[in-house]
C-alpha cells in the first residue's frame, strides 16, 4: 500500500495545519532558536575567538563592543563561551527529552494497549516515579557515576519520563476508541498495521507540542544541575557550568551571571513559546 | 402575495383570532452573511406554528432571536416583533431577562447539553421561578415537583433530587419542558425538542406540547422533520436559505404544497409509500421502478445463529445486551434491524462484522464459521463485508485525505490495484459511483459536507468489493433531502452491484423504505421479524404496535 503515492496538493498542505502565517513574537522566537541551532552546529560561524582562549591581560572586563558579554576571570570572551556552550546545553535538552519520550512511549503504549494487569502495574510504577523529585534522582545517579553530560541526560530524561508516559497512555486510550481504528480493523488490516499507521501518529500528534515544551524545560533543568555542581564541570562552556563558575564574582562582575542566565531564559522562553504556537496550530487543525 | 395566498392568510386569521406574536420582515445577519432574509409570521394563542427547514435555513437563528439570544456578532432588524403589545425589537439585556421564562418559554434541542450536569432536576425547574421572584424557596420547591408531575415525570419527588446524568433522555427533555412552562408563559418556542429522542419518547414529548397548546399556550415549533410537525402544527412556514418559501395551514402545506421545495422535502421522507421508488424526484418526472438483481434465497450469505453478548459492567453485574438473536441475509437482499437506543442493534452489527466475539452462538459468512475463525484466518475474508457508520467523519483518520482513505481500502480487497496509477483510476471510479469526482481525491473529509462524507464512507466500504455492507444508522445525522440522496445512492448501488445490506436504524420510515425483511429488537431480543410490509401492516408483537403508533405520520396533519 505504501507504494501508492498520494498526490500532494494545496489542500493537503492546509490540512496538515502548518500554514505559515507568522506573528512578530513567533518570528523573534524562531530567530533565537535558529541562532542557537547554528551555534550548536557551527559555533565558529558566529565568533572568531576560541572558547578557551585565555587572555590574562583582559580579565573580568565589562561588556563592550569588542566583548559584548564581557570576559571572565581568565580573560576568555564570555560571548564566545556561550556560543560554544550551546552544543552541550542544547544536546542535553534534546537528549533528555528524547530519552524521556522514548521511555514514555514504550511505557505509555504498553499500558494503554495491553490494559489489564500490565496497565495497573505500569500506572503504579509511574505514580511512584512521579512522586520522586528529579533532583534527588540526579543526585543518586551522579553519586554512582560522577558528573558528566551523559549522566545529566539520563537523570533529567528519567526524571521527566513519568509525566510524558501518563500523557502518552491517556492519548493511546483515547485514540484506540476512535471509530477510524475500528474502521481500519473492519477493512482487515493487521493490528500492528493499525497501530503503526493510525494509532501511533494520531496519539502522538498532540504530544509534538508537549515535546517542544519539554526541550526548554530540560535545558533549564540541566543548567540548574550544573549550577549546583552536579552537571558538567566548569572548564566546559556549558551554560549551567558558566553560571556555576561566575558565582564567585557575582558582586563584582555581574555579567558573568546575567549574560548566560539571560541566554538560558531567552532560549527556554523561545522554545516554549514556539511549542505553544505549534500546539495551537495542531489543535486548530485537529477539530 | 398571490390571491390564493391572501385568502389563505384570511383563513388563518379568521380561524385563530388575535395574534399573540407578530413578526414582520425579520432580518438577521452575522457579519456580512445574512442568514434570515426578511421573514414574517404570526403566532396565536392555542395554536402551533411550525417553522420547518434544513440545516442552514435560518430556522434556529429565528427561534433564538425570539428570545433575544441571537448570538455574538449578530445584527437583528425587523419592521415589527410584537408580543401582545410588547415591542421585542427594543429590549435591553436586562428587560429580556424579565421576558424570558415569564412571557416566552424556550425549549432547546439537546437536553443533555442544555442542562447543568451538577444541578438537581428540581432546582433546574425552579430556576425560572427564582429568577422571576416567584414565591418562597419552599413553595418553589413544591411547585417544581408539581411541574415535574405535570409533564409526566414518574416519582417527581425522587426525580427532583436527581441530577441530569442520572436521568434518561426522555426525562431530561421533560425537565427542560417543565422549566420552560414553569411560569406558564403565553408563548413557547421549542427548537427541535424531539430530535435526539427515540420514537416513543418523541410521541410523549409531542403530546406534552399538545396539552400546553390545548390550555391556550401559543407554540412555535422548530423542526427539520415534517412528520413531527404534522402531529402538532396548525400552521407551517417552510424556510430555505433564510427565506420563507411557503406559509399556510398545516394540512394544506403538507398535502397540497405549492412550492417545489416543500414538495421535494415531502417526497424525500422515506416511508411505506416510497418503497422501491427514488426519494429525489424532479417535478413532473416519471418515477422509474427499481430494477433489482435477483435475490438468491437458497443460501444465506451472512447468517447469525442464536448469538448472545453479555457484558460485565464495572459493578460486576452481567448485562445481556444481545440475547439469542438469529437472522439470515441473502445475496442482493436488505435486512433491516430496527429498535430504540439500547436495543442491541449496534452490538449485533459489530458481532456480524466479527469486531466483537459473541458470548454464545455463531456467525457464518458465506458458509464459513466467521465468528470462530482466528483473527489471521478472518483477515483475508474481511473484504467481503464492509461497514458504513452513522458519523463518517469520526471513522476517517483525521490526517488522511479522501484519496488515501480509498487507496488504503482498495489495497485490502481481493483484487488490490497493481500500481498507483491503477489505484488512482479505481478510486476515481469509486468516487464517481457515489456521485463525487476526481476533484475530491485530495479533499480532507473535515472540509466536506455531511452528505459528501457519507458518500466517501460508502465508497470506502465498496472499495474491497464486498458482498455484504453493514449500514449502522447511515443517515441518522443527515438532513432529510441529503438522507434521501444517500438512500437513493444505496438502492442504486444495490441494483447495480447486487450487494446485500444489513441496515440498522431507529427510524421506522427509513427501515420500511429500505428493507426487504425486518427484525424488530427490544432490550437485546428480537421481538418480531418478517417481510417488511408484513411487519408494518400486520404487527403481531405489542411492542412493534406501540412503535408504529408512536411514529409521526404526515397524514396526521
Amino acid at each position: 500500500m505504501s507504494s501508492v503515492a498520494v498526490p500532494p496538493t494545496g489542500i493537503l498542505a492546509r490540512v496538515s495545519g502548518l500554514r505559515i502565517r507568522v506573528r512578530p513574537g513567533t518570528a523573534a522566537c524562531a530567530a533565537i532558536v535558529a541562532v542557537i541551532a547554528v551555534a550548536a552546529i557551527a559555533p565558529q560561524v558566529l565568533t572568531h575567538r576560541g572558547p578557551n582562549a585565555i587572555d590574562l591581560g583582559h580579565t573580568l572586563l565589562a561588556p563592550s563592543l569588542s566583548h559584548p558579554f564581557g570576559t571572565d576571570d581568565a580573560g576568555r570572551d564570555l560571548y564566545t563561551r556561550v556560543i560554544y556552550g550551546a552544543r552541550e546545553s542544547l544536546g542535553i535538552g534534546l537528549g533528555a527529552t528524547g530519552l524521556a519520550m522514548s521511555i514514555a512511549i514504550l511505557l505509555g503504549f504498553l499500558a494503554g494497549l495491553a490494559g489489564g494487569l500490565a496497565d495497573v502495574v505500569i500506572t503504579r510504577i509511574l505514580e511512584v516515579a512521579f512522586a520522586f523529585p528529579v533532583l534527588l534522582l540526579a543526585l543518586l545517579l551522579i553519586a554512582i557515576r560522577g558528573p558528566s553530560v551523559t549522566t545529566e541526560i539520563v537523570a533529567v530524561g528519567i526524571g521527566s519520563a513519568p509525566g510524558y508516559a501518563r500523557l502518552v497512555r491517556g492519548q493511546v486510550m483515547h485514540v484506540r476508541q476512535a471509530a477510524y481504528i475500528e474502521a481500519a480493523a473492519a477493512l482487515g488490516h493487521r493490528r500492528l498495521t493499525v497501530i503503526r499507521r493510525h494509532l501511533f501518529p494520531n496519539a502522538m500528534r498532540p504530544l509534538v507540542a508537549v515535546i517542544t515544551l519539554g526541550i526548554g524545560q530540560s535545558i533549564v533543568w540541566a543548567s540548574g544541575l550544573a549550577f549546583l555542581g552536579l552537571g558538567v564541570a566548569p572548564p566546559s562552556p556549558e551554560w549551567g557550568a558558566l553560571l556555576d563558575s561566575g558565582r564567585l564574582y557575582i558582586t563584582t562582575s555581574w555579567w558573568l551571571e546575567i549574560m548566560p542566565g539571560l541566554v538560558i531564559v531567552l532560549v527556554a522562553l523561545s522554545v516554549t513559546s514556539l511549542g505553544r504556537t505549534l500546539q495551537h496550530r495542531l489543535e486548530g487543525a485537529a477539530r | 402575495m398571490t390571491a390564493a395566498a391572501a385568502t389563505e392568510q384570511t383563513e388563518i386569521d379568521a380561524a385563530a383570532g388575535t395574534p399573540l406574536l407578530t413578526v414582520e420582515n425579520l432580518r438577521v445577519s452575522f457579519g456580512n452573511a445574512e442568514v434570515v432574509k426578511g421573514i414574517s409570521f404570526t403566532a396565536r394563542p392555542g395554536r402551533c406554528l411550525a417553522i420547518v427547514g434544513e440545516s442552514g435555513s435560518g430556522k434556529s437563528v429565528t427561534a433564538r432571536t425570539l428570545v433575544g439570544l441571537t448570538g455574538l456578532n449578530s445584527a437583528v432588524q425587523a419592521d415589527r416583533i410584537d408580543l401582545a403589545g410588547l415591542d421585542l425589537t427594543r429590549q435591553s439585556q436586562r428587560s429580556w431577562r424579565a421576558i424570558r421564562g415569564r412571557q416566552i418559554g424556550f425549549i432547546l434541542q439537546d437536553a443533555l447539553v442544555s442542562l447543568d450536569q451538577l444541578r438537581r432536576a428540581g432546582d433546574e425547574v425552579a430556576e425560572p421561578l427564582a429568577v422571576h421572584r416567584w414565591g418562597t424557596r419552599a413553595s418553589r420547591r413544591r411547585k417544581a415537583v408539581e411541574l415535574l408531575d405535570s409533564v409526566g415525570v414518574p416519582e417527581p419527588e425522587v426525580r427532583a433530587r436527581q441530577r441530569p446524568y442520572e436521568l434518561s433522555g426522555g426525562l431530561r427533555q421533560r425537565v427542560l419542558i417543565a422549566s420552560a412552562i414553569a411560569l406558564d408563559p403565553k408563548l413557547i418556542v421549542a427548537d427541535e425538542p424531539t430530535t435526539a429522542l427515540d420514537v416513543t419518547l418523541q410521541a410523549q414529548v409531542l403530546d406534552l406540547l399538545a396539552e400546553s397548546k390545548a390550555r391556550g399556550t401559543s407554540i412555535i415549533l422548530i423542526s427539520h422533520d415534517l412528520s413531527v410537525v404534522a402531529r402538532l402544527a396548525d400552521e407551517v412556514a417552510v424556510m430555505r436559505a433564510g427565506e420563507v418559501v411557503e406559509y399556510g395551514p398545516a394540512h394544506r402545506v403538507l398535502h397540497l404544497p405549492r412550492h417545489e421545495y416543500t414538495q421535494a422535502l415531502l417526497d424525500a421522507i422515506p416511508s411505506e409509500h416510497t418503497r422501491g421508488i427514488r426519494l429525489v424526484r424532479r417535478a413532473g418526472e416519471s418515477v422509474p421502478e427499481r430494477v433489482r438483481k435477483p435475490i438468491d434465497r437458497d443460501r444465506p450469505l451472512l447468517q447469525a445463529r442464536h448469538i448472545s453478548k453479555v457484558f460485565r459492567g464495572p459493578d460486576k453485574v452481567d448485562r445481556t445486551v444481545v440475547d439469542d438473536v438469529s437472522f439470515e441475509l441473502f445475496a442482493g437482499d436488505t435486512l433491516g434491524i430496527v429498535g430504540e437506543s439500547g436495543s442491541g442493534k449496534t452490538t449485533s452489527a459489530r458481532i456480524a462484522l466479527s469486531l466483537l466475539a459473541p458470548t454464545a452462538g455463531e456467525v457464518l459468512l458465506d458458509g464459513q464459521p466467521w465468528s470462530r475463525l482466528t483473527p489471521s484466518q478472518r483477515r483475508p475474508l474481511r473484504g467481503q463485508i464492509g461497514v458504513i457508520y452513522q458519523d463518517p467523519l469520526s471513522s476517517f483518520d483525521p490526517r488522511w485525505p479522501v484519496g488515501r482513505i480509498l487507496f488504503d481500502a482498495l489495497s485490502t480487497g481481493g483484487r488490490p490495484p497493481s500500481s498507483s496509477a491503477a489505484a488512482r483510476a479505481r478510486a476515481i471510479r469509486l468516487l464517481e459511483q457515489v456521485g463525487l469526482g476526481e476533484e475530491h481525491l485530495a479533499a480532507a473529509p473535515l472540509r466536506l459536507s455531511g452528505g459528501q462524507r457519507q458518500r466517501v464512507s460508502i465508497a470506502r466500504a465498496l472499495a474491497p468489493e464486498p458482498s455484504v455492507i453493514v449500514c449502522d444508522e447511515p443517515v441518522s445525522a443527515l438532513d432529510v433531502s441529503i438522507q434521501a440522496q444517500v438512500l437513493d445512492l444505496l438502492t442504486d448501488l444495490q441494483d447495480e452491484l447486487g450487494v446485500s445490506y444489513l441496515f440498522i436504524s431507529h427510524d421506522l420510515g427509513v427501515i420500511h423504505h429500505m428493507s426487504d425483511r425486518i427484525l424488530v429488537m427490544k432490550d437485546g431480543r428480537v421481538v418480531e421479524s418478517g417481510a417488511a410490509d408484513e411487519v408494518f401492516e400486520r404487527p403481531r408483537d405489542p411492542y412493534t404496535r406501540r412503535l408504529l403508533n408512536a411514529l409521526p405520520r404526515l397524514a396526521q396533519a
